[in-house]
């Protein structure tokens, strides 16, 4: 592997790039493993990379049916934040938006995380209590939170609806500086590359369809490409973590739902950090190509359909021109859906299944993208240690039947309103 | 545009309905005390990968309650019945009040 720097990229460069190698090798299976990991987003290989780099388990494989990027890794809108207030959630929250500073170097390649702040808005005075609220149990945590006024707001994102016909007048908002986007691609391309070094093998184009048993213990998977062995199976696999359980026996507190995102054409820039409307569920923020990215609201259905409907590219856009008037004078170039584990309290499920062998990491929702890091580190320590680091010690699958749930938002288990 | 076939008011978009959920749950008596059985029907759901039962309201027409399988791949509504012939029966579980 190349290690990349100023000094490869100028030696590369002189002999015409043609000295490159690849970022990861393509592995085929061997026929067993100490530990495999079903899905090859961000999550599967954060995971494979931590068990290697934090607990030396580097006999280990990432088994993708399709390729690396190509699921849920990169169909987000590429947010990252901290701004939760829930025990259980905040911390975990916290420890991934630091690891999100030091990625690129950890990883030797650029995931362009952007430290570019993110303000979500209050439009009365009940929601400015709320974010002050927020902000509070935030900064006794130690994570970085600021009020801003509305005259704080004019100055810093100029370009929102702060005329005396906007349908929701915002009157200030919480702002989190240190929150902002990364590159969603180079994330999963960068763990691959870091995982693989360390003699993880990614095994891509290749689907697991069931498990291996042995006296009632799950001892590895079947797959595309013939039996896998393993110790340990963690599934990784967001957005099929349900039908992925039932091939187990399991049934889950999980809905699967579609979320659409939409990005305009390009434009010079207007937004500099993540804007979240407060009144209706919506979140808008430019990419570097010069296109506002968005997002908002689930269909609201149960599908694993990976496309959306029209009515919510309606309301999606009605959000935004009550929000950033000027984007009413832009096309729509692109919309996409990506397929979401929708838990019934909003928050991930990580711990060990029910079924001996086998771990469960799922039920992330909307919030996945940015949980990556901590997600992979708090998964590899759980696998590793057949027991729960501290950071994901409340992310259990029997807190629903204990009543522990972590309903960060207050819906109740109507997994598509949350 | 996903287009559901009311019984009483004939093809609609899916827009003038409400969504409720998972129709293949049975909730427990409510005299039952088992806390599994109620936390099986409150949170946990066979969420399937094809034909999934589920309940919509026809909030911006009739008003009526229905049971819809449609499957959640291609979202083909397969079929619609009014929830009360399907089975659903609010008043089935007598409570005693004192």
């Amino acid at each position: 592997m190349t290690h990349y720097s100023a000094f490869s990229l100028f030696k590369q460069a002189l002999g015409g790039n043609k000295g490159w190698s690849r970022a990861w090798r393509d592995a085929t299976p061997k026929p067993s493993y100490d530990v495999i990991i079903i899905g090859g987003g961000g999550h599967g290989l954060a995971t494979a990379y931590y068990l290697a780099k934090n607990h030396g388990i580097t006999n280990v494989a990432v088994i993708e049916k399709g390729y690396i990027g190509g699921g849920n890794t990169g169909r987000n809108t590429t947010i990252v934040r901290s701004n939760y207030m829930i025990d259980g959630n905040t911390n975990f929250y916290e420890h991934s938006l630091k690891l999100w500073e030091g990625m690129s170097r950890d990883l030797n390649f650029n995931v362009m995380y952007s430290p570019r702040g993110q303000i979500n808005l209050a439009h009365s005075p009940a929601q400015m209590d709320a974010a002050a609220r927020r902000g509070n149990i935030m900064r006794m945590n130690g994570i970085d939170a600021e009020l801003l006024s509305r005259e704080d707001l004019k100055k810093r994102i100029p370009i929102l609806d702060y005329s005396d016909t906007a349908r929701f007048p915002i009157m200030g908002g919480l702002w989190q500086s240190r929150a902002g986007t990364a590159r969603h691609d180079a994330v999963a391309w960068g763990y691959a590359r870091g995982a693989s070094d360390r003699g993880v093998d990614i095994i891509q184009g290749c689907e697991v369809t069931g498990y291996l048993w042995d006296r009632g213990r799950i001892v590895g998977v079947e797959t595309t490409r013939g039996e896998i062995k393993a110790k340990k199976v963690g599934m990784a696999v967001a957005g099929h973590t349900s039908h992925m359980a039932r091939k187990a026996g399991l049934t889950l507190p999980i809905e699967t739902h579609i979320l659409q995102a939409f990005v305009t054409e390009a434009i010079k820039p207007v937004i500099d950090c993540v804007v979240s409307f407060g009144a209706v569920h919506f979140y808008i923020s430019q990419s570097d190509k010069g296109g506002l990215v968005m997002g908002g609201d689930l269909d609201g259905h149960n599908s694993y359909g990976q496309r959306g409907d029209l009515p919510i590219v309606e309301e999606g856009m009605a959000a935004a021109k009550a929000l950033v008037p000027l984007v009413s004078r832009l096309q729509l170039v692109r919309h996409w859906a990506g397929v979401m584990d929708m838990s019934m309290d909003g928050s991930p499920i990580m711990c060990k299944s029910p079924v001996e062998g086998l771990y469960i990491n799922g039920g992330w929702c909307y919030g996945g993208f940015k949980a990556t890091p901590a997600s992979g580190w708090c998964y590899a320590h759980t696998i590793a240690n057949d027991a729960p680091h501290k950071l994901n010690e409340k992310f259990t699958l029997d807190r629903f039947r204990r009543g522990y749930q972590l309903d960060e938002k207050g819906m109740g288990p109507t997994p598509w309103a949350h | 545009m996903l287009r559901i076939a009311c019984p009483y008011c004939g093809e609609r978009d899916y827009i003038e309905f409400l969504y409720a959920g998972d129709a293949a749950r049975e909730m427990p008596a409510l005299s039952d005390t088992d806390i599994d059985r109620w936390t099986d029907f409150v949170f946990f759901r066979d969420d399937p990968k094809g034909e999934h039962a589920e309940y919509w309201q026809h909030q911006h027409g009739c008003r009526q309650w229905l049971k819809v399988i449609r499957d959640t791949v291609t979202h083909r509504v397969i079929s619609v019945t009014p929830a009360i012939e399907a089975g659903l029966q609010a008043d089935e579980d007598k409570v005693e009040v004192a």
